[in-house]
């Protein structure tokens, strides 16, 4: 029963990061710096969204209350998201919204093929899938960062601001409890120390190929895995959860 | 070639069917008129992602949301192909993209209008992209082989979104009065607008003679908005909506729904700039060409000095 509560709790801060980053970008559709980008960005979205769902779902099931995808997506106060305060932080400008990602999908990568290995069926295939997404996810922000970098010094510039200014939120990715502790004793998921180390060689190839720099200071802030959420939070979910807190227990 | 034989041996291959290529020799008008058609279409794909994307964020659940994702970004991509089709005329997309901005472009005036609630997302896919597949579906057999083959696969997209229009409001109408009332009204706003995408009426339309002639269009508006409301009709009837006319009705003897004038007052002021959204759109599609600027500035003087590392 502790192992499930904790499992509940691990799958509902993937799919609450997939779901609010997947509602960050897609904010920016049709808003979009080039047609491509408008496409590519709608695209990432709708994978988050569709891996959000095949979480819930198994969430869902772990749960047992009756509750469906749609349950766990729009009707949970914001102190039961559990996703990181990186994916909440606004779209600002186009080098903001690519960091954001890249930092983002530099985690998700080996969490995803570590999670291929587990022995919890659901949860292996989901990553299965999910794998090939955020391979191109990776290729995308990474190409991005590097372009904007080694770009124009404005780019540059912007690159760099949006990098030392995400930064505070790059080490909660990284966040483990006593139910992680639970989980790993039973061989379930992944150590993140693991996953953070090859973040980090990720993130320093990159950025030392984008001739930009890794931030020296080690400013950090935690809370969205523990439900504790940024100001900006509550704007984005009257957003998403604007139609089933105003139309209650409809179908649409 | 003399400039005869060139015109005679265009003219002959529109009698044939057979389609124009481009580098086909063809007539400056057919030229502009292709660009003028196809950029207005491109831009419309591109405008028309502003009312639907503006509710990505609040879509009533996860499968919507996804849905309406794919949606708007086929419809980025159709702009895509359809600003490269422009481009196989000799016109350059970034121009073509300032004509849009300078307002010297048109787009289809229905993007014009709000969507206000989530009927209207679902009004929006079964009335808009209906009127629009009429339109395109005439298209494919277009005489100018780029724009013909962009249509093709356009319209196998447009189908798909239209029945996921009418689906979702085939859910909305078989839900709860509040439901069923938030698409009766998407269907008061969006009919007569639906109607008025076809055009003027064959009487006040400037271009369509020649274009009929080219075989660049195959139907007339007019004729073209009679097969839309002959095929709307009975689906309306299915949902349970009323068409906002007083006038609409079978006509036995032609064998056609009569439906009443379109107020063509509302149409050309629309269509001059003075709907309820020009302004909005106009100005967003310009600051995102604006913000984008250092991007592309970026992306280009990236790809040079990669160019200059290969060559050095």
């Amino acid at each position: 029963m502790m192992q499930e509560a904790a499992l509940f709790e691990y799958i509902l801060r993937l799919s609450d990061d997939s779901l609010i980053l997947g509602q960050r970008l897609g904010e920016w559709c049709g808003h979009g710096p080039i047609l491509e980008e408008d496409i590519a960005i709608t695209n990432i979205a709708l994978d988050l969204i569709g891996q959000a769902i095949s979480l819930y779902d198994f969430a869902a099931t772990l749960e047992g209350q009756g509750r469906n995808h749609d349950q766990l997506a729009y009707l949970r106060y914001e102190n039961e998201y559990k996703n990181a305060l990186l994916v909440e932080q606004p779209n600002g400008d186009f080098a903001m919204t690519i960091v954001r990602q890249f930092f983002f999908d530099a985690f998700r990568l080996p969490l995803w093929e570590a999670l291929m290995q587990s022995p919890i069926e659901q949860i292996a295939a989901i990553a299965a899938k999910s794998v090939k997404e955020t391979r191109y996810h990776l290729k995308h922000s990474s190409e991005w960062v590097v372009r904007l970098g080694d770009g124009t010094e404005e780019s540059h510039q912007r690159a760099q601001d949006a990098i030392d200014h995400l930064w505070r939120y790059t080490n909660e990715l990284f966040y483990e409890n006593a139910h992680d502790h639970s989980l790993h004793a039973a061989g379930l998921v992944p150590k993140l120390e693991i996953i953070q180390a090859k973040w980090n060689q990720t993130v320093k190839d990159i950025l030392a190929e984008a001739t930009l720099s890794v931030p020296a200071h080690n400013w950090k802030f935690e809370g969205g895995r523990e439900g504790r959420h940024s100001e900006h939070m509550g704007y984005i979910l009257s957003d998403l959860q604007y139609m089933q807190r105003a139309y209650p227990n409809m179908e649409w | 070639m003399t400039q005869a034989e060139q015109e005679r041996h265009f003219n002959d291959k529109i009698a044939r069917e057979i389609k124009i290529e481009p580098n086909d020799w063809m007539p400056d008008e057919y030229r502009q008129t292709l660009v003028r058609q196809i950029s207005q279409h491109a831009h419309s794909e591109i405008v028309g992602m502003l009312p639907e994307g503006n509710w990505i964020t609040r879509a009533p659940n996860l499968r919507r949301k996804a849905v309406l994702l794919a949606k708007v970004q086929d419809e980025a991509g159709h702009g895509l192909y359809l600003y490269s089709a422009v481009e196989t005329l000799g016109t350059d997309r970034e121009q073509t993209i300032d004509d849009l901005h300078s307002g010297k472009a048109k787009y289809s005036s229905i993007f014009n209008y709000p969507a206000l609630t989530w009927a209207d997302i679902g009004a929006i896919g079964w009335l808009v992209d209906g009127a629009a597949i009429m339109n395109q579906v005439a298209l494919c057999r277009t005489s100018y082989g780029p724009y013909a083959r962009a249509m093709v696969k356009i319209c196998k997209e447009e189908s798909f979104h239209q029945r996921q229009g009418y689906e979702s409001l085939i859910k909305l109408c078989n839900g709860t009065p509040q439901q069923k009332a938030m698409a009766q009204d998407a269907m008061n706003r969006f009919w007569w607008p639906a109607l008025m995408m076809f055009g003027p009426s064959d009487a006040d339309s400037t271009h369509s003679d020649q274009s009929i002639k080219w075989k660049i269009k195959r139907f007339t508006n007019d004729e073209l908005r009679q097969s839309f409301v002959d095929a709307t009709v009975p689906q309306a009837e299915i949902l349970g909506l009323t068409i906002p006319d007083p006038n609409l009705k079978w006509n036995e003897e032609r064998g056609h729904y009569d439906f009443s004038e379109i107020n063509w007052d509302e149409f050309w002021q629309v269509v001059k700039g003075n709907g309820p959204c020009n302004k909005e759109r106009l100005e967003a599609r310009i600051k995102a060409k604006e913000d984008g600027l250092w991007v592309r500035e970026a992306a280009n003087a990236f790809a040079k000095k990669r160019a200059l590392k290969k060559t050095a």
